[in-house]
């Protein structure tokens, strides 16, 4: 019992260190990757690889002036930034990481997902109506938008795999995979639940909130110094969530052959979609705000609607045969 | 279990006081959003967790998000604090008061009468929620269902666009 309650602070410790040391290495992956594809270096000085760019980054938001605009509502101002990352940190509870390592085994797991990327929205939202400006307020309203749309068939593209597995218990979901990869038979679910993600986590093709061409930086316009770092962080984290979601829902989780262990395996998959969402910030161009929900609502959503009644239907046809 | 509920129930009669006494109806909704994840966590201790998340997925993630967006394309906030201000006079809080007063004395009433709670919890999993939904209750199901298609079809017929013709000759034998 003891040694049981002593290994699982290790894994909520192991994780939240791990998460939080990626989402920084994550800055100077994505700087070096778009570097990269854009025939140039990218910051490769300081330390080895430039990896010591992430310590000077994060050492410069410390010590920039943290400023709150007089005009602005304070204290949901000062909120607004910790909502992003708190939700995101707390839908990893529900991920399992390898056979034994996870930090909530809940039945509901796949819907507090949901629910906490449906409470991420709030940072966007506060973040830009209580800037008080009307840059950010547009970017909160495009933001609240969006997401409140794609969120919906996200969640029902989903309820595929969850219609496969029979559980809304991630782990449970894993393990169901063990003779056949989600990816099989619930490819269009994970094509749609892909551009959901990156709607929800809003990253290069879908950044329409922020949408530094035409908005300024959209919502976090006025923010600065760690606060904004919370934002970036956030994102950064959102990234890696939608990621392992991504594999632990249509790609088999920790399972891989044997030569390595679960976590290995999980965390390899992993970093193959961080970088497809890295690859598509640096091929793709921004839509409109209308072609956005367009797409989303007239062709994502039926699309959803559809790969939901043919799995449960095949579901049936076997069950009765 | 108690305290964890004593402690999510008192959050959420603190915030449900803030909503009603907030000038700033900014606010005001955040702190609405508040008493629903209380709810939500009260769901949860109770066995209900299927109740628990759909409380935070609806409520407090879809329904308040749309709300807080109207009041953001309004302008409402701390520019119409003031208007509240003069609506919320002292007089207005009788009403609600007197009837308040009514519900807390039936509660208290039923509390002294059978000082029993709900020991034995059952969890009610995602699986029972929905085979009671589609099985004795699929009437009100599908009375919702037409509901919501029948809003749907008045936003659609609402929000519908004529196609605009740019082109001089078109416009005119259009329409």
């Amino acid at each position: 019992m003891q040694t049981a309650a002593v290994n699982y602070w290790w894994v909520i410790g192991g994780v939240l260190f791990t998460l939080l040391n990626t989402a920084a290495g994550l800055i100077w992956l994505e700087r070096r990757m778009l570097a990269l594809w854009q025939d140039r270096y990218g910051p490769n000085r300081a330390g080895p690889f430039g990896l010591f760019i992430v310590l000077a980054d994060t050492i410069k938001l410390f010590f920039k002036e943290d400023w709150i605009p007089p005009f602005a509502d304070k204290v949901v101002f000062v909120f607004a930034p910790a909502i992003v990352v708190a939700s995101v940190l707390m839908s990893f509870a529900v991920i399992p990481f390898g056979p034994n390592i996870l930090v909530a085994d809940w039945n509901i797991g796949l819907l507090f997902f949901l629910a906490m990327s449906s409470i991420g929205v709030y940072s966007i939202v506060l973040g830009g109506w209580a800037s008080n400006n009307k840059y950010a307020l547009l970017g909160a309203m495009r933001g609240a938008s969006q997401m409140i749309s794609y969120e919906v068939f996200m969640g029902l593209a989903l309820m595929g795999v969850v219609l496969l597995s029979g559980s809304f218990n991630i782990r449970e979901i894993v393990e169901a995979q063990k003779s056949m990869w989600n990816i099989v038979p619930q490819f269009l679910g994970f094509v749609i639940f892909l551009i959901a993600g990156v709607a929800e986590t809003h990253r290069l093709p879908f950044d329409i909130p922020e949408a530094e061409s035409e908005l300024v930086a959209g919502f976090h316009a006025e923010y600065s110094g760690m606060k904004f770092g919370m934002f970036f962080i956030g994102e950064y984290l959102g990234v890696t969530l939608v990621s392992s979601m991504i594999v632990a829902l249509y790609f088999g989780g920790w399972m891989g052959p044997a030569f390595l262990p679960g976590v290995v395996w999980f965390i390899l998959k992993t970093f193959v979609f961080i970088s497809l969402f890295i690859l598509m910030r640096a091929s793709m161009p921004r839509p409109r705000y209308d072609q956005l929900m367009e797409y989303g609502w007239k062709v994502l959503f039926p699309l959803s609607l559809l790969n939901l009644l043919v799995t449960a239907a095949i579901i049936l046809i076997m069950k009765e045969a | 279990m108690g305290v964890a509920f004593y402690i999510a129930g008192a959050i959420a009669v603190l915030s449900t006081l803030m909503v009603i006494t907030r000038y700033n109806i900014m606010h005001a909704l955040l702190y609405l959003v508040v008493s629903f994840l209380s709810v939500a966590v009260i769901f949860y201790l109770y066995g209900a967790p299927f109740m628990a998340a759909l409380e935070v997925i609806v409520y407090a993630g879809a329904i308040m998000v749309l709300i807080i967006f109207f009041v953001m394309m309004l302008n409402l906030g701390p520019q119409t604090a003031g208007d509240e201000q003069l609506w919320l006079k002292p007089r207005i809080w009788i009403g609600p008061t007197i009837l308040c007063l009514v519900l807390l004395a039936e509660l208290g009433y039923l509390i002294v009468q059978q000082s029993s709670p709900a020991d034995d919890i059952v969890l009610v999993d995602p699986k029972a929620v929905g085979k009671s939904l589609f099985g004795p209750y699929i009437l009100a199901v599908e009375l919702a269902g037409m509901l919501l298609m029948a809003g749907i079809v008045g936003a659609y017929h609402l929000g519908r666009q004529r196609k605009k013709i740019t082109h001089r000759f078109l416009e005119r034998t259009s329409s």
